[in-house]
């Protein structure tokens, strides 16, 4: 039993070690209150990466928008009185729609490009720089070197990067840090009352570097996440009492 | 000894005039600007001038004297331009010129004279080099810029002053050539002194409780009893560094090193007047003649060498070395005013440096091109595209708050996109749509928001949307143009909730 126990902490001190080698530099004083405690656990020490480019891919227009506006959510947090840069080739983003997720819309940069080989350089020069807060890129498809060159990017200026692949030819390996798919869900109003409710999402997280993948139910609610677990379907008393 | 050159124009402004236009020689033109709601003669050839018009008649009056009098727009500040340029021309004669308003130079001429053999050679070439351009110009010498002016205006037998003989060249010369105030000289034209050498004689104290300090001031210059400074011109330096090569350079990096170098000295020079460049242009002169250019162009003011690099390094790539380069040159086209007041207002968003993120999108609108870059503040309006405007500037803020009070969907479509629905009721939202083949049922909805034209920017019909949500959980903005009862209902599909 003392011999299996040994053993654990070893391969627990072990990984702690593989981990901070992975992470050269690890960003300290930046913690992202997500309100996500399930979603974080996910991920290595519980933290949400930072300083990392974070992959999302969507397959229809639906789920796209899901996506974007779980990618506003995260970025309303991380944006912080900072600016951050859009670059997209097909933007259907509404700017106006931002505010709802806690961002000024005129704290973005949208940089709109027609070419794919354009839109990279762009997420990358902007990745480069660290004056901005976060820097979210818009396009299809993304090889395993290109993702490379983000991440190295990453790791000099702490940059937190959402690439947001939609309709990708196939879903390659990549070298960010996770992988996730969006999709959105009906939405579950109080009793009987009419109308659409809060923006309910299934959040999956598919590939996470050093971590557990997994797959939650979140809804935007009163400008932060919530997760939603298979009790609190039923109205939980703390929404009830929100609801008034 | 000090020895001034004065120069008088006595046409400035339609010596150049003609100069522009030839075919104005023999006419008789006037240059006039309004003043009190008629026209004035500000400046009249010497054929007008023979027809008896001169400088403040009435432009209408003139007309009736001369009917064929051509009369041209007097441009503001034209005189003092001219006359700057034409000093710039005159520092190839002395270092020290000074413009004196309205149509004189004065020059300090001290130990330049015998470089040209002498100051009657010198003189004779300068006025000659003058009225070869066409301007009826005057000069004069004297050791004192009174005195030279005095003659250069009123002098009627030599050009040339001689060394301590002022006194005797101003004696015959009206009271005005001491260059004094038109109630002055109206004064002494009464009392009948018409030459200086009636009242030079006369006590001082007199003079100075009669004519005021300022007519002693003006002898006593002219006299040389006291000492009246210059002001001289300040020639425009470009902002332009050249660098020649020992050898013609072919390679990239021998065209950076260049680069680099001369970013270097134009960036200290703008630190040292704090500007910056808001334009640039780099020129390779190849030695078979050709010059190669590159330009840039920056969002803000920017002295910063590694950025201006930047922005250049991503062009050098067009730059054709052929058989090599032998002269670089960077000219700065144009230049701002960099003030850390400036500096301040460039950082709109705490926290993070503005400066670093305009520099970000040099490099993208370099690269891009700057109509790429957009950034959009919110609008008066609640019609959803008309609801933001873009932002002229990067440190532009919103003047008004983003609207929040409806829902507004994440993705919005450029263009309302048109879709078949089953409504049940008019008002009501639909129970299905079919969008681009396929079939949506709705299961909760919202609305409608009705959002009427704006009928003093366009025409056109109201709008009521509605958010719906489908059986799948995928949420949609739709809106009804019209209305049933009018039979001019259509259904759009215009976005997409997250």
């Amino acid at each position: 039993m003392i011999m299996q126990a040994d053993r654990q902490d070893i391969i627990q001190q072990l990984q702690r070690e593989v981990l901070s080698m992975q992470k050269p530099i690890k960003a300290t004083g930046q913690c992202l209150e997500t309100g996500l405690w399930e979603v974080e656990k996910a991920f290595p020490e519980n933290t949400f990466p930072l300083s990392a480019v974070h992959e999302f891919i969507s397959d229809s227009k639906e789920n796209a928008a899901a996506t974007n506006g779980f990618m506003a959510g995260l970025l309303g947090q991380l944006i912080n009185k900072g600016t951050a840069v859009w670059v997209s080739n097909k933007r259907t983003i509404f700017p106006p729609a931002l505010r709802n997720y806690g961002i000024d819309p005129e704290r973005i940069i949208f940089i709109d490009l027609w070419k794919q080989k354009d839109v990279l350089w762009a997420v990358e020069e902007a990745l480069k720089c660290d004056a901005v807060s976060a820097v979210i890129g818009e396009l299809s498809e993304l090889s395993f070197t290109e993702s490379r060159r983000l991440q190295l990017a990453v790791e000099q200026s702490k940059v937190t990067g959402f690439i947001h692949r939609y309709d990708p030819r196939s879903e390659n390996v990549t070298a960010c840090v996770s992988r996730w798919k969006i999709s959105p869900q009906p939405s579950i109003m109080n009793g009987s009352l009419p109308g659409v409710g809060f923006s309910r999402w299934n959040v999956q997280l598919v590939k996470v570097r050093n971590g557990r993948p997994g797959t939650w139910q979140v809804e935007w609610t009163a400008g932060q996440f919530r997760h939603i677990t298979r009790q609190t379907f039923t109205i939980s008393e703390t929404y009830k009492r929100r609801a008034g | 000894m000090r020895r001034y050159l004065a120069i008088w124009f006595r046409h400035l402004k339609t010596d150049w005039m003609t100069r522009c236009k030839p075919e104005l020689k023999d006419v008789p033109f006037v240059m006039a600007a309004p003043e009190h709601g008629r026209m004035v003669i500000k400046a009249a050839n010497v054929a007008a001038q023979e027809k008896g018009i001169d400088v403040d008649m009435v432009v209408a009056d003139c007309r009736a004297v001369l009917p064929s009098l051509q009369v041209l727009d007097d441009k503001p500040g034209l005189a003092e331009k001219l006359l700057n340029n034409l000093a710039e021309w005159c520092l190839r004669y002395t270092p020290v010129v000074a413009t004196h308003m309205p149509d004189s130079l004065l020059l300090d001429i001290s130990g330049c004279a015998h470089l040209w053999g002498g100051e009657k050679a010198y003189l004779r070439d300068i006025v000659t080099k003058l009225r070869g351009f066409g301007y009826d110009a005057r000069a004069a010498i004297a050791d004192t810029i009174g005195a030279a002016w005095a003659v250069c205006h009123y002098g009627t037998v030599s050009p040339i002053v001689a060394h301590d003989q002022q006194e005797e060249a101003i004696l015959p010369l009206p009271p005005a050539a001491l260059r004094l105030e038109a109630t002055t000289l109206e004064r002494l034209d009464k009392l009948g002194l018409y030459r200086i050498a009636d009242f030079i004689t006369m006590p001082r104290k007199a003079l100075r409780r009669r004519f005021g300090e300022n007519l002693l001031t003006r002898l006593n210059q002219a006299l040389g009893h006291e000492f009246e400074a210059l002001n001289p011109i300040q020639p425009a330096e470009p902002y332009m560094e050249r660098l020649p090569s020992l050898e013609p350079i072919r390679t990239a990096s021998g065209i950076e090193i260049a680069l680099k170098r001369l970013l270097e000295t134009l960036c200290r020079r703008l630190a040292k007047e704090e500007k910056g460049l808001r334009r640039s242009i780099f020129k390779c002169y190849r030695i078979d003649g050709l010059v190669q250019q590159i330009e840039i162009g920056t969002s803000s003011p920017s002295r910063n060498v590694m950025h201006l690099f930047k922005l250049f390094e991503l062009k050098i790539v067009n730059i054709a070395p052929a058989l090599g380069i032998e002269v670089f040159t960077l000219e700065a086209s144009i230049i701002e005013d960099i003030s850390p007041t400036q500096d301040a207002l460039w950082n709109f968003t705490e926290g993070s440096n503005g400066a670093a993120i305009g520099e970000l999108l040099d490099r993208i609108a370099g690269k891009l091109g700057a109509h790429s870059t957009h950034r959009y503040l919110p609008d008066e309006h609640y019609w959803p595209e008309r609801s933001m405007k873009l932002a002229a500037s990067l440190s532009e803020k919103p003047q008004t708050g983003w609207k929040v009070d409806f829902p507004r969907p994440i993705h919005l479509l450029p263009q309302p996109e048109a879709i078949e629905v089953s409504v049940p009721m008019p008002d009501y939202p639909p129970m299905l749509f079919i969008y681009k083949g396929e079939l949506h049922n709705i299961s909760k909805a919202d609305g409608p928001e009705r959002i009427e034209q704006e009928w003093w920017l366009q025409q056109g019909l109201y709008r009521d949307y509605y958010c719906v949500e489908d059986d799948q959980g995928a949420r949609y903005w739709l809106f009804r143009s019209g209305s049933y009862e009018h039979g001019n209902a259509q259904w759009f599909i215009h976005g997409f909730f997250a």
